[in-house]
């Protein structure tokens, strides 16, 4: 299962590859950034986090949690642990999309990190196409 | 907080060499000019050069000869054109604010460029804030100024031009008598200042051949202490204090002299101009060795700035492809290389630098940029090991990265 969050526009960019099991455990859990050191670290410290968990139980990984266990972050970084506990969560979303049976624990509304990371994409795709008008003018 | 520091200075020990690069954000002081410093703190000179005591007419004769000296290497016609500022952020907010203030009945226009330093920047966007009109000047892939764009945006109106004389960030040596030229054509009242602290010992620059009114000098830029930096102000140019204070021998800067400050700015303008063609061949031979070195080995990288005698000596801006700029600051770091990131991860603001997307970067691309300066006390053997160090670093960091962020 692949997922990617963030854009490289904001300083972060975070992939993700979860190996799902039949017993629905991630077996194997592995990241690319394309960012700051504070954005490697927590994508890192989950990726370790999540080995050996239910999918079920990653799902409950908070930013927090993270933020937590790389030691506390400066609050200008903490955007960066919400993209990669985002990017989990859409993982996770994406591995139930694939026409299997959505379990009652899987929250319908988007979480707050995933709404945190669209809104941070969003914001990123604003800049951008704020920067090409003015090339244009 | 602090106890993190720690832990990531103690992961630094055991390298086996320290090459700093970061000279445009601070600069380590050569022993030479500490001491130079010194006795002005406690054995003489600590006066108030304003007051009637030997200690005072002491500092009052070290901040005139100081002055004097300061003049002297751009060209000035008296000593009394210098003001000693505490730095250039303070110089280039006395340019801006005062001249506007002084002017502002003639009329209300501002002109810079997208890629003035933010101390410049930020201060015209906050005169635009009060009532004033902004033009900021296009430049183009290199970072040249639109010498057609500024002939239009000056006008009878137009009060004050800032436009920097070498970028700080790129390096690029602007045609700055040509655009002086312009801007007087078109109104010989608009007062000319021009943020002179990368073109300052790097190239030939003497305020009377440019024209400039009012150029901003600063001591940390040529290897002088931090908190000392200079405005000259051209004879009957109109100028109006910005701070309230106690005035002193210093008309518009208020506040007690630092005169070991100043002297330590001295010894470094000395030590820069003795021998000032050596110095720059230097710096140019260890510019083009750092560049090239580096644009040799490492694939998918991109050079920021022009190239040759268009560029300041000292500077070196690369742009790494797939490699975040932050994190390879911080891997540099733990093997002894200080440098300095345009990346949006690296600011505050997380926005990438101003400059490289002027110059037509993209967003991706000025993430991964590092900025460089070499000075006239790097050795060969300095630029060697950083040049082993760097493609490894990037190496690294583009292992994480990998397909993440590519189109």
């Amino acid at each position: 299962m692949v997922a990617v969050a963030g854009n490289p526009m904001c300083g972060d960019m975070i992939t993700f590859y979860l190996k799902i099991n039949e017993q629905n455990v991630i077996e194997k859990a592995s990241f690319e950034s394309f960012g700051c050191a504070a954005n490697i670290a927590t994508s890192s410290i989950v990726t370790e986090m999540i080995k050996g968990m239910k999918l079920e139980d990653a799902w409950k990984v908070s930013y927090k949690s993270v933020t937590e266990a790389v030691g506390g972050l400066p609050s200008v970084k903490f955007h960066c642990g919400i993209l990669a506990v985002g990017a989990l969560k859409r993982a996770i979303r994406k591995f139930y999309a694939d026409g299997k049976a959505t379990p009652d624990w899987l929250e319908k509304e988007p979480s707050f990190e995933e709404k945190q990371a669209l809104e941070e994409e969003e914001l990123a795709g604003a800049l951008a196409k704020r920067t090409k008008l003015e090339e244009g003018k | 907080m602090v106890e993190n520091v720690k832990e990531l200075l103690r992961a630094h020990e055991g390298i086996k060499r320290e090459v700093y690069l970061d000279n445009e954000n601070s600069t380590p002081v050569p022993d030479g000019i500490v001491k130079a410093m010194l006795p002005y703190y406690s054995r003489r000179a600590y006066g108030n050069p304003t007051l009637t005591h030997k200690p005072g007419w002491e500092a009052f004769e070290v901040l005139m000869e100081s002055a004097q000296k300061i003049a002297s290497t751009v060209g000035c016609k008296t000593l009394e054109e210098i003001t000693f500022t505490p730095g250039e952020t303070e110089a280039n907010n006395l340019a801006l604010i005062g001249a506007a203030l002084a002017a502002k009945d003639r009329g209300k226009k501002i002109v810079i460029s997208e890629v003035e330093p933010i101390n410049v920047l930020n201060v015209a966007e906050m005169l635009q804030k009060t009532g004033f009109t902004l033009t900021k000047i296009r430049v183009n892939p290199e970072g040249f100024l639109s010498l057609e764009q500024l002939k239009e945006a000056v006008d009878k109106e137009t009060t004050v031009v800032s436009l920097s004389a070498v970028n700080h960030e790129i390096g690029t040596v602007q045609p700055i008598r040509e655009a002086v030229k312009i801007v007087k054509d078109r109104n010989p009242n608009a007062v000319f200042h021009t943020d002179a602290s990368d073109a300052y010992g790097r190239i030939p620059f003497n305020v009377q051949q440019a024209g400039v009114d009012l150029a901003t000098l600063s001591s940390y830029k040529i290897l002088g202490p931090r908190g000392a930096g200079a405005l000259y102000i051209k004879e009957r140019v109109n100028v109006e204090k910005i701070l309230e204070g106690q005035i002193g021998t210093q008309r518009l800067w208020p506040g007690v002299e630092d005169t070991p400050l100043i002297v330590g700015f001295v010894k470094a303008s000395e030590l820069m101009f003795r021998n000032f063609e050596e110095n720059t061949r230097h710096m140019r031979e260890l510019r083009d060795k750092l560049m090239s070195g580096i644009m040799n080995e490492t694939a998918d990288v991109l050079l920021n700035g022009p190239r040759g005698d268009r560029r300041a000596p000292d500077n070196v801006n690369i742009s790494f492809l797939r490699c975040e700029g932050e994190a390879l600051t911080i891997e540099l770091s733990l093997n002894g290389v200080y440098v300095s990131s345009g990346s949006a991860c690296s600011r505050r603001l997380l926005q990438p630098s101003h400059v490289l997307v002027a110059i037509g970067r993209k967003f991706d691309q000025a993430h991964g940029s590092i900025l460089m300066k070499v000075t006239r006390l790097h050795s060969e053997e300095d630029i060697n090991y950083a040049l082993e160090v760097i493609p490894k670093a990037v190496q690294r960091i583009r292992g994480i990265t990998g397909s993440t962020g590519v189109e």
